[in-house]
């Protein structure tokens, strides 16, 4: 531990708080019987996908397309998922199936 | 129906959509765990962040927090910049948990990026209260990232089974449900907007600050994209008045 216990209580504090606002303001901007303007309900539907594609970009975030596997793991594994997907049409297949080809593919794929 | 007959039947329903969170929490919950451990934070310290903050990335940043000099007001900021993404989830989930009485301020406190994920995508079953299903796909998660975490601190040392990759599950659900999401018509230009609005703010301005900007920038595209449409509406179609 490098801070004393009260200075790691406080950090974790103020961490939890800075979350708490970005979950909560927009709750407490559109309170319940509140009513908001007509674009809220619009962002309502847009919002999920524009950031389902988002977070899939968060993820990939850190992969480096110049190392020495050029990110190709979570490239092919991210496609299984897709075809797998496309194919079977059930969530879990393609989920296990991916992230059993993806442990695969960072163990044994020859660079 | 009783109250707990009807949770019940709703923790039943809602356990499947978790499997995935629950492999990807248990897996980073116990990384988180013993990274913590490694920098000198026991487990009380660990599984105490967990439960007060539930912020997964946020909390492997944390730990660089915690091994530097003391710094709450940089700790602040930098937990809000890294969690604006949350600000959309939000606005996505107004109509959601509208009317779900206390329980709602459980949901929101646990509405990290998994949790959304499936709640905004999944429809709730017609014969489950949504309320409890909801709640249940909420109590899971933040309860296997806590197990997890517990987990790491205490046994991860002694794990020999190389979980190295395992975390793909979240970036498959995330795929799954990104597909799921676009197969509504409407739904496909905010999907491939959200996807190269962020790629490019990757490319622009790198790992650790693209998020604020791809926000900013999926919002214009967006808004533009509605103003637009309702013009084009209107003047095809003169006779409607913000019909909704």
């Amino acid at each position: 531990m490098y801070l004393t216990n009260v200075q790691t209580f406080i950090i974790i504090l103020v961490i939890a708080l800075g979350t708490m606002i970005t979950r909560f303001t927009p709750f407490l901007l559109f309170p319940d019987g509140k009513k908001y303007p007509r674009i809220i309900d619009y962002l309502g539907k847009v919002l999920p996908p524009a950031m389902m594609g988002l977070l899939i970009v968060y993820c990939f975030r850190n992969i480096s397309f110049v190392s020495v596997n050029h990110g190709l793991p979570e490239i092919l594994a991210a496609l299984i998922t897709l075809v797998l997907h496309l194919w079977k049409k059930n969530v879990l297949i393609s989920i296990c199936g991916a992230t059993a080809a993806y442990m695969i593919l960072i163990r044994f794929l020859p660079i | 129906m009783n109250k707990t007959a009807e949770i019940k039947k709703a923790f039943r329903s809602a356990f499947p959509n978790t499997i995935p969170i629950l492999t990807g929490f248990l897996v980073l919950g116990m990384a988180y765990g013993v990274l913590m451990q490694v920098k000198g934070y026991g487990t009380l310290w660990s599984v105490l962040m967990s439960v007060m903050a539930f912020c997964g990335s946020m909390q492997f940043v944390a730990i660089t927090l915690l091994t530097t000099a003391f710094d709450p007001i940089q700790a602040f900021l930098l937990s809000i910049m890294v969690n604006a993404r949350h600000l959309f989830y939000g606005i996505s989930m107004l109509n959601k948990f509208k009317g779900l009485g206390k329980i709602k301020y459980f949901l929101i406190f646990g509405l990290c990026d998994e949790t959304f994920s499936i709640e905004s995508s999944v429809s709730v079953p017609e014969n489950i209260n949504k309320k409890y299903f909801y709640f249940a796909i909420s109590l899971l998660d933040y309860l296997y990232w806590i197990i997890g975490t517990l987990l790491g601190s205490i046994i991860g040392k002694f794990i020999k089974f190389d979980t190295n990759g395992l975390d793909f599950a979240l970036t498959a659900l995330f795929i799954v449900l990104f597909v799921e999401q676009i197969k509504s018509k409407e739904k496909i230009f905010p999907g491939v907007i959200g996807f190269f609005a962020a790629a490019a703010a990757l490319l622009l301005f790198g790992a650790d600050d693209f998020v604020i900007p791809a926000m900013v920038l999926i919002m214009a595209i967006l808004l533009v994209k509605n103003i637009s449409d309702k013009k084009s509406f209107s003047s095809e179609n003169e006779f409607s008045n913000h019909s909704e």
